[in-house]
């Protein structure tokens, strides 16, 4: 698994800096004069709104308890010529129930198709942080992991080796500590090698599926696969489906999926929900 | 296996369905399962833990400390009492450098300016007296105590002790029947009501929610700090020796803002027996890592977002309310100013509740900002009395040089112990200021909501004030 592939072109409209417009614009991003969209994931408390005050300069309050950014912030950054838009989500622990958090994050991945879903990881709680990775990775595949706190670790006296992370996920993994803007250059730099495709990522997709449940995504997933042929997460909707995730099963019948895919404006009387954006 | 053509998204739904019926094993735990089987894989195969532990965790160590039955409400009581503590004493010199520098300096060199200028007595009046006097008294009092609080407040919220807090108070909470978050909030209504409103945003469930948002007002806030410090060290602590009486003062600070804390309690409990029936739901709440603070940048961002922020809304405030006594001091209706009407209108009541009719109307008055429920009784008293030769004219907000002096206008007042003790509580427990009203409204989206949350403190501390006059003068007539 490598992930720095060079691909040699993208479909056109993979590359127009205004192919996810309308989804984006529905979820209530202001979509002014910029080139990429940046989602910030992450579990409560590792550090996501550091991670985006120091790549945005901006000063959102951050503090030591979880579920500190109660609304979703926005801010912007230029690099290499190219201006990205950072939306910070909220902390989740997995995108998989039913709370309104997740729903935000889960929806704004999906359906917003950021360019770049930046994962930002406690790498002293590896195991429980990439619960949630794994699920990122499942819907999208242009992410990188930001493996912030690695000054705690050290300070609890164990490694974490990115470079083995980067090869088991196939996504980048950057080293950092926020707090102290370590690291910051080097993800960047990742972040815009995804943006613009210079990065090819190859996702870990979860393996250890019970084996009746395996036959039954991939079947569903060739089904999808032959409606949507352009879905990147066939699988991983075949697998909500199967969950019985409504949400997801209405994306399918209003033929949102397909939206996503052609970049044609969605059905605006489907809306998700709108999400008011306040700073505190 | 379909042909492409055939498919469409409805077969897709019905294949799903199919499935579902078919596939014998629970879904949503098989993928859970998976996924965590995966994360422990790959994370195993990343981290590189030494042989043995380290020996002296100190995180758990303090957690031990901080949580645990005997210690944790004696830590937090002492860590609070020592972040007030701090601002109390660390706020007197520089309000007092701000005070003279406001209003020795600048206010005279004002008028002067006015007097060449040839303003007439009214529009100076209204502008220097009015505004002016106003605006520098809020500035000189919140600024110094809210870049005191706020930075050390944010210091223990960033080091992690918050959430040790939160844990701590969960019991309390659930059986009030609210959110165990609600104690975060709380924490955050200390600073300022309006934020704690908007930080009960954590709290997913609306029932819990409104309980958070309703009781908020319980905790006291920046803006009537300086009103309990105030009248504790002048009534309070002059009760007693004089070299306890800081401590003593300080302690019945701490008392009127723990009987806020218990009406929390109080307020929740009986709420989610009524109105908003509920049980209480599980979170769960993580214990994050202690993190050293970055001081100085905790000490600039909580400045710049929080402090400046606060002062500004005060500011605004504070302008049209210092116009405004001033115009009701200044305009006559038969003989008698628009103030002492609406101070004799509302004396007998508030003489039912140990209060008095000028801290009624000083409390009106001061609805868009408690901060300036002190200046507006002083400057009324004065004028009622007819104490000329200490206000420096009708209607202009002003603080008096020492404590003694202050304590001479609350005499002249008609001021006495249980006056004070009730300007105490009523300051504690009565409607919020006109921001956080709003900002409830803004959060509920509800008039219903926003008015219980208005109306409710306010009829129990006419309630409360009254009991206790009522106790009070019985027992006096006792003795």
């Amino acid at each position: 698994m490598t992930t720095n592939e060079i691909k040699a072109a993208a479909p056109a409209c993979d590359t127009c800096p205004f192919h996810h417009t309308a989804n984006l614009m529905k979820l209530g991003v202001d979509m002014e004069d910029w080139d990429y969209v940046i989602a910030l994931a992450g579990n409560p408390n590792t550090g996501k709104s550091t991670v985006f005050n120091a790549l945005t300069g901006l000063h959102q309050h951050t503090g030591n308890w979880p579920g500190k950014t109660v609304t979703r912030a926005e801010g912007g950054f230029d690099y290499g010529e190219k201006r990205y838009k950072l939306v910070d989500l909220p902390g989740t622990y997995s995108l998989l129930s039913t709370t309104l958090d997740e729903e935000i994050a889960r929806d704004f991945i999906l359906f917003g198709q950021p360019d770049v879903t930046v994962v930002v990881v406690d790498a002293t709680r590896l195991e429980r942080n990439l619960n949630l990775v794994l699920q990122v990775l499942e819907i999208t595949d242009r992410a990188v992991v930001c493996l912030n706190l690695m000054d705690e670790a050290q300070r609890h006296g164990f490694k974490v080796d990115d470079r083995r992370l980067a090869r088991d996920l196939g996504v980048p993994v950057v080293p950092t500590v926020a707090r102290y803007d370590k690291g910051m250059d080097k993800l960047l730099q990742a972040i815009c090698d995804v943006a613009t495709h210079r990065t090819i990522c190859n996702p870990h997709r979860i393996q250890h599926l019970a084996p009746d449940l395996k036959q039954n995504v991939s079947q569903i997933a060739a089904q999808i696969k032959a409606v949507f042929p352009d879905l990147p997460n066939a699988r991983w909707v075949a697998l909500r489906l199967l969950d019985g995730d409504e949400r997801i099963a209405e994306a399918i019948r209003q033929g949102e999926l397909g939206d996503l895919t052609s970049g044609a404006p969605p059905d605006q009387s489907n809306l998700i929900h709108p999400i008011r954006l306040e700073t505190v | 296996m379909f042909k492409e053509a055939q498919i469409t998204a409805n077969d897709i739904l019905s294949s799903a369905k199919a499935a579902r019926l078919q596939i014998r094993c629970n879904v949503h735990e098989s993928l859970v399962e998976a996924i965590y089987t995966d994360a422990a894989r790959i994370a195993d195969r990343a981290v590189n833990r030494p042989g043995d532990e380290p020996r002296f965790d100190l995180d758990r160590t303090i957690d031990r400390l901080v949580t645990s039955r005997t210690w944790g409400f004696p830590i937090m009581l002492l860590l609070f009492t020592l972040v007030f503590w701090i601002t109390i004493s660390g706020a007197n010199v520089p309000s007092g450098w701000l005070f003279s520098l406001f209003i020795d300096v600048i206010y005279p060199s004002l008028k002067n300016a006015a007097e060449a200028l040839a303003l007439p007595w009214w529009l100076s009046g209204f502008l220097i007296d009015g505004v002016y006097l106003s605006t520098a008294w809020v500035i000189s009092v919140m600024l110094p105590p809210m870049a005191i609080f706020f930075p050390l407040f944010t210091l223990l919220e960033d080091f992690g002790y918050l959430p040790r807090v939160a844990f701590n108070l969960d019991n309390f909470f659930k059986k009030s029947g609210a959110h165990g978050k609600q104690s975060l909030s709380m924490m955050m209504g200390f600073g300022c009501n309006a934020a704690g409103v908007v930080a009960t945003r954590i709290i997913d469930s609306p029932r819990e929610r409104l309980i958070a948002i309703i009781t908020n007002n319980f905790s006291l806030c920046n803006g009537r700090w300086p009103t309990q410090i105030l009248i504790a060290t002048i009534f309070i602590g002059a009760l007693v020796p004089a070299h306890v009486a800081g401590l003593i003062s300080a302690l019945s600070v701490v008392g009127v803002a723990i009987f806020g804390v218990l009406l929390t309690f109080a307020v929740s409990w009986a709420l989610s027996r009524t109105w908003l029936k509920g049980e209480a739901s599980t979170f769960s709440l993580e214990l994050p890592p202690y993190r050293p603070p970055r001081i100085l940048q905790t000490i600039y961002t909580s400045i710049i977002d929080r402090t400046i922020i606060v002062l500004w809304r005060a500011v605004i405030f504070a302008m049209p309310a210092g116009a405004f006594i001033w115009l009701i001091s200044n305009i006559n209706i038969s003989g008698i100013s628009i103030a002492a009407h609406m101070i004799d209108f509302l004396n007998p009541f508030g003489l039912l509740l140990g209060l008095n009719g000028v801290i009624l109307l000083a409390y009106v008055v001061a609805i868009p900002a408690n901060e300036i429920v002190i200046p507006s009784i002083l400057m009324l008293t004065v004028m009622v009395a007819g104490l000329t030769n200490i206000s420096p004219g009708a209607g202009v907000i002003f603080e008096l040089d020492s404590q003694a002096d202050t304590l001479a206008v609350l005499n002249v007042g008609g001021w006495t112990l249980l006056t004070a003790i009730n300007t105490m509580l009523f300051s504690l427990i009565h409607n919020p200021c006109s921001t956080t009203i709003y900002t409830i409204y803004k959060e509920t989206g509800s008039r219903k909501w926003t008015i219980i949350s208005t109306l409710l403190p306010l009829g129990m501390g006419i309630a409360v004030t009254f009991l206790v006059a009522q106790v009070w003068r019985l027992v006096e007539a006792i003795l």
